[in-house]
């Protein structure tokens, strides 16, 4: 069929591969979800202070956050090397992966964050403080359960996006799916091996993402 | 219970400044049903939410229950507002919470054990009539619900005041007057005392003791709610009436009238209302008269009349007849 012979394709290797994708992606997205989560809430309670020094906090993790996220993924894995070694000890394969990963997702998601929380009503935090509830308790109490099914898509979003990087650290060596496209594919013209991967990326992230909707359904009230 | 002293809140800076209460002083006596009524941007929302400090005066003293709120620190402050509730015109419930969490929300806040928070919140179910939508959404519930679960909420915690930011102007009028006949069976049975803001009149004339028009940023009359009512001095508060009234009370003080007649407004309060007093006096002095306009309603539980008349004789004969039923206790006023 269009000159195409998958009996040369090794399952196995594509089964390995697979397990590596997920494993990046269930890791970087947890430790995603455990730096973006405050960060979007610190932007949030920031931004909304009147005093001129936390505005001015506000101001430089604003750009910081901006940075992170106009850098290319690729250049920022390849930037990243001597911070990943420090941390993970290498700067390749599953776990080298995670660390830039993460640094890369983190700021998006946060951002994200800071907007669902944007959307919770103003009304509903004041009635909280007009009970007495305290900066935190509004924090933990108010804000991010009302924000919930923001919050879920954009997590989903985020992960979505991770399965793209995972597969862009594919090309410095990264292990996983994305890789796999790259050697074969790429390098060998074993168009087989790409279209088999390619496929096995958008099979994941239509799970994800039907996951995802499942989720914030549920948890709509409105 | 409440005392504001000499409250300014201004809003904005330098050239942009809009004073939304200009050196206002009010005072709230416990236990009772006080009103504040004034047109859109006078100040209500302002002045109310300097109750509790949700905004907090640029300058002045909040005493809320001989505390000055003003001199709070942080944590004392949350403290405080814990004897504050407060209802607002859209609610403000939370979405993600059913009606149950939704009382139970200030309790949990103070740290209330669970046991005691079931026991509240039952009580509290009860006491506004949702028994049978404890685990519904608010998205689930009509307007008049959300305000019921609204009140269970800030009473939750057992407040000294209830504090009413315009808690019925999002409500059809059936559903209003079941909301605010919640709010006066509560001030009954709870002694707690209530500030509610409005800008209309039928809801002052409904529940409340004491009455203050506020007009940019300052209170222009102030007093009980048949004082204010029956005889109004200020020209907003006289609009405020007006409107009340309608157009036919301005359609009978243009009759036509001679030299001689009288075209007068009497106001029969309480007891009075009910009375023959107008015919027995004409028949004792021998004016005639003429009925152009009449209302009988109630402030709060007291009923009362006004009856614009036109007495016709001569000048002794309408003269003798307004010193009787004034002497009769109805108050009266020479229209023409
Ligand atoms: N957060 C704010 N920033 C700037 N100006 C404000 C703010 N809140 C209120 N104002 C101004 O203060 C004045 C009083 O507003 P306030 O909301 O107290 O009026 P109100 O009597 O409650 O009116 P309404 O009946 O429309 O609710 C208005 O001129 C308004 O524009
Ligand atoms: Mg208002």
């Amino acid at each position: 069929m269009w000159g195409l012979d998958f009996s040369v394709l090794d399952w196995n290797e594509i089964g390995v591969a697979s397990l590596d994708t997920l494993k990046m992606l269930v890791a970087s997205a947890v430790f995603t979800f455990i730096l973006g989560l405050p960060l979007g809430v610190l932007l949030y309670q920031c931004s909304r202070s009147s005093s001129g020094w936390v505005r001015a906090v506000y101001n430089i993790l604003s750009v910081i956050v901006n940075i992170l996220r106009s850098v290319p993924f690729i250049i920022l894995i390849v930037a990243l090397i001597p911070f990943t070694v420090s941390i993970v000890g290498v700067s390749y394969g599953v776990l080298g992966t995670i660390p830039p990963l993460v640094i890369g997702a983190a700021p998006f998601f946060a951002r994200l964050v800071e907007t669902s929380l944007r959307e919770v009503d103003r009304g509903v935090l004041e009635a909280a403080q007009s009970m007495g509830a305290s900066t935190w308790q509004i924090i933990l109490k108010v804000l991010l359960p009302e924000a919930r099914p923001g919050l879920l898509a954009g997590l989903t979003i985020t992960v979505v996006t991770l399965v793209s990087y995972t597969a862009m650290s594919g090309m410095v060596g990264g292990g996983g799916l994305g890789d796999l496209a790259i050697r074969y594919g790429y390098y060998r013209y074993q168009k087989e091996v790409m279209i088999i991967s390619v496929l096995a990326m958008i099979v994941l992230v239509q799970l994800l993402q039907m996951a995802g909707d499942r989720l914030v359904r549920h948890f709509t009230r409105k | 219970m409440i005392e504001l002293k000499q409250v300014t809140k201004k809003y904005g800076k330098g050239a942009k400044t809009t004073e939304a209460l200009s050196g206002l002083d009010l005072t709230v006596h416990k236990g009772e049903i006080f009103g504040v009524i004034g047109h859109s941007g006078a100040g209500k929302s302002t002045l109310i939410r300097c109750m509790n400090l949700l905004e907090r005066p640029t300058s002045g003293e909040v005493w809320v229950d001989g505390v000055d709120l003003t001199k709070l620190g942080k944590q004392q402050l949350q403290t405080q507002r814990r004897k504050i509730g407060m209802i607002f015109q859209h609610f403000n419930l939370l979405s993600s919470a059913t009606v149950y969490d939704n009382i139970a929300f200030p309790l949990r806040l103070a740290h209330v054990d669970k046991t005691a928070v079931a026991a509240k919140v039952d009580e509290l179910l009860q006491l506004v009539g949702l028994e049978a939508h404890r685990d519904k959404y608010p998205a689930q519930l009509s307007g008049g619900q959300k305000q019921r679960v609204g009140i269970a909420r800030a009473l939750a915690s057992d407040p000294q005041v209830l504090l009413c930011d315009e808690a019925t102007s999002a409500l059809d009028p059936q559903t209003t007057d079941s909301i605010l006949k919640l709010l006066l069976d509560i001030n009954r049975k709870l002694h707690l005392t209530i500030v509610l803001i409005t800008h209309e009149m039928h809801v002052i004339q409904s529940i409340c003791d004491r009455v203050a028009v506020i007009h940019q940023g300052g209170i222009v009359e102030e007093g009980t709610v048949t004082d204010v009512f029956l005889k109004p001095k200020h020209p907003v508060t006289r609009e405020f009436i007006q409107g009340q009234a309608g157009e036919s009370a301005q359609l009978a003080l243009q009759a036509p009238h001679d030299g001689s007649s009288r075209i007068c407004k009497l106001t029969f309060l309480g007891e009075k209302t009910y009375d023959s007093i107008l015919s027995r006096t004409a028949r004792e002095t021998g004016v005639d008269f003429a009925i152009l306009q009449g209302t009988i309603s109630k402030i709060k539980d007291i009923p009362y009349g006004q009856l614009i008349v036109r007495l016709e004789g001569d000048a002794e004969t309408i003269e003798k007849t307004i010193q009787r039923v004034t002497a009769e206790g109805l108050d009266v006023e020479v229209m023409n």
